[in-house]
């Protein structure tokens, strides 16, 4: 069976979420690979809910939030970016290519540009294949 | 002395080392004169660096016959895994004593590489090997007098609750002492000890809430620095001078033996049972402290950040949510 990749995307309730349902409600079809959770904000992402995917199986995993200067808490965007800069640095360590986790700003008009994102990054997961690092943990547990 | 203690039957204690260096070791040594007290009222059974016990008296013991066993260290090879789980079988409570029997340590940090990477590195390309005939250890060898066997190494590092089911946890590389004391003492008396599983001999709260050193809530940070770029004050938070120190996501209990010797927190304590993954705790909260909204002014902030996963995970690699490097030629 030809693969699919497994993709966990964080989407911020504000913007990148309501982005996200957009897409749907305008009936424009995207890659189904993604599995979304919803956050609040895309500040509360934490490192922790990267790894974790990772862990668990995921081999990508998408980060949205509000365009900079969007956020409705006013900074939380940012603090989600800089934990994404330090987070893709530890990842690269870890053998983890940076190509896996990608952050974008999705507004909540921006169904359209939401669809595109999700097959686009879909596509690169695709050609990527699968992420191992849950294989290589399990086989030596 | 009282007549009651007396009577009762002693406490049989067991010490093994993994992969440890043998400060655990000594951080037991170093309850000076109290050592009186302990073995006034337990008998040390096995203890390798101290005593003449072969694992075959250890193997000769019957199941549960050690009350209460510390062993420190991480299991790096078969021979750590085999008494690993011959002292869970022999003993009443297993404690995790030290960072390494903890989330991994220091000997944790192999993780980065596997097996075939160490062994390339160590056997053949270090600087001061020549090894033309590229010997390697193997497991087991044939001479005339018979066969001769070492324990074989594994491909990673794995701290002991990865091999065994552990009681409790000392964190600390090494625990400090009068916590170790704390809790044998809590022992001895029957004092009622906390869940299975539960971290002892340390604290719930973050260094940081109990750190005398000046603080305000809003750190920000335009520059990371080494320790050497910077003359500490002695009273200005590490984290507000752009020094990494761990202490917003290492317990405390230690009793600030770094940060009042002048030195950041490394984070051998380990995360607050709150964290389920000791560094992603740190690097959340260093990233908020990044004083940018710049994509390229953070990413070079972030760039003076030589090493995350080593600072971050120094003493707990094998016991993060990761656990190792992912290597691509492993199948």
């Amino acid at each position: 069976m030809a693969f699919e990749p497994t993709i966990i995307s964080f989407l911020c309730n504000w913007c990148s979420y309501t982005g996200a349902d957009l897409a749907g409600t305008s009936r424009i079809p995207y890659a189904p690979n993604l599995r979304t959770i919803r956050i609040m904000c895309s500040g509360r992402i934490e490192p922790t809910f990267v790894l974790k995917a990772f862990r668990e199986g995921a081999d990508g995993v998408l980060m949205c939030g509000c365009h900079p200067g969007d956020c409705h808490y006013h900074e939380g965007n940012y603090k989600c970016l800089r934990r994404y800069h330090l987070l893709q640095k530890y990842l690269q360590q870890m053998g983890i290519k940076k190509e896996r986790v990608r952050l974008e700003w999705i507004s909540a008009s921006e169904g359209k540009q939401f669809a595109a994102l999700a097959n686009e990054f879909t596509e690169t997961i695709r050609q990527l294949g699968p992420c191992k690092i849950k294989g290589v943990m399990e086989t030596l547990t | 002395m009282s007549k009651e203690t007396k009577n009762k039957p002693k406490l049989k204690l067991a010490i093994y080392w993994g992969a440890a260096c043998g400060g655990c070791c000594i951080s037991v040594l170093d309850v000076h004169e109290k050592l009186f007290d302990v073995v006034a009222v337990a008998d040390l059974v096995f203890w390798p660096i101290a005593l003449d016990v072969k694992y075959a008296d250890v193997e000769a013991m019957e199941n549960g016959f050690i009350d209460v066993t510390l062993y420190n260290g991480a299991v790096r090879n078969s021979e750590n895994e085999h008494m690993a789980k011959l002292l869970r079988q022999k003993s009443k409570i297993l404690i995790a004593y030290g960072s390494c029997a903890h989330l991994g340590g220091i000997p944790g940090l192999a993780n980065f590489h596997n097996k075939e990477e160490i062994f390339e590195r160590v056997y053949h390309t270090s600087e001061s090997t020549v090894n033309k005939e590229r010997v390697e250890p193997v497991t087991s060898y044939k001479v005339a007098e018979g066969t001769l066997s070492l324990p074989e190494f594994f491909n990673d590092v794995r701290a002991l609750d990865q091999v065994v089911d552990v009681d409790y946890y000392l964190p600390g590389c090494p625990p400090q002492t009068e916590r170790f004391v704390e809790v044998f003492m809590a022992i001895v008396t029957n004092a009622s000890l906390p869940p299975n599983g539960s971290v002892v001999g340390a604290t719930e709260k973050a260094q940081c809430d109990e750190c005398q050193r000046k603080k305000t809530d809003n750190k920000r940070i335009k520059q990371f620095k080494r320790l050497v770029e910077v003359i500490d004050d002695g009273e200005t938070c590490f984290l507000e001078q752009g020094i990494i120190c761990m202490g917003p996501a290492t317990r405390s209990g230690c009793g600030y033996r770094c940060i009042e010797g002048n030195s950041p927190c490394q984070g051998c304590y380990g995360p607050p049972s709150t964290s389920p993954d000791p560094g992603a705790k740190m690097m959340s909260a260093i990233a908020t402290m990044i004083d940018s909204n710049d994509p390229d002014e953070i990413i070079k902030i972030v760039e003076q950040i030589e090493d995350p996963a080593g600072t971050f995970y120094r003493f707990s690699l094998p016991g993060s949510i990761l656990r190792r490097k992912l290597i691509e030629t492993q199948t």
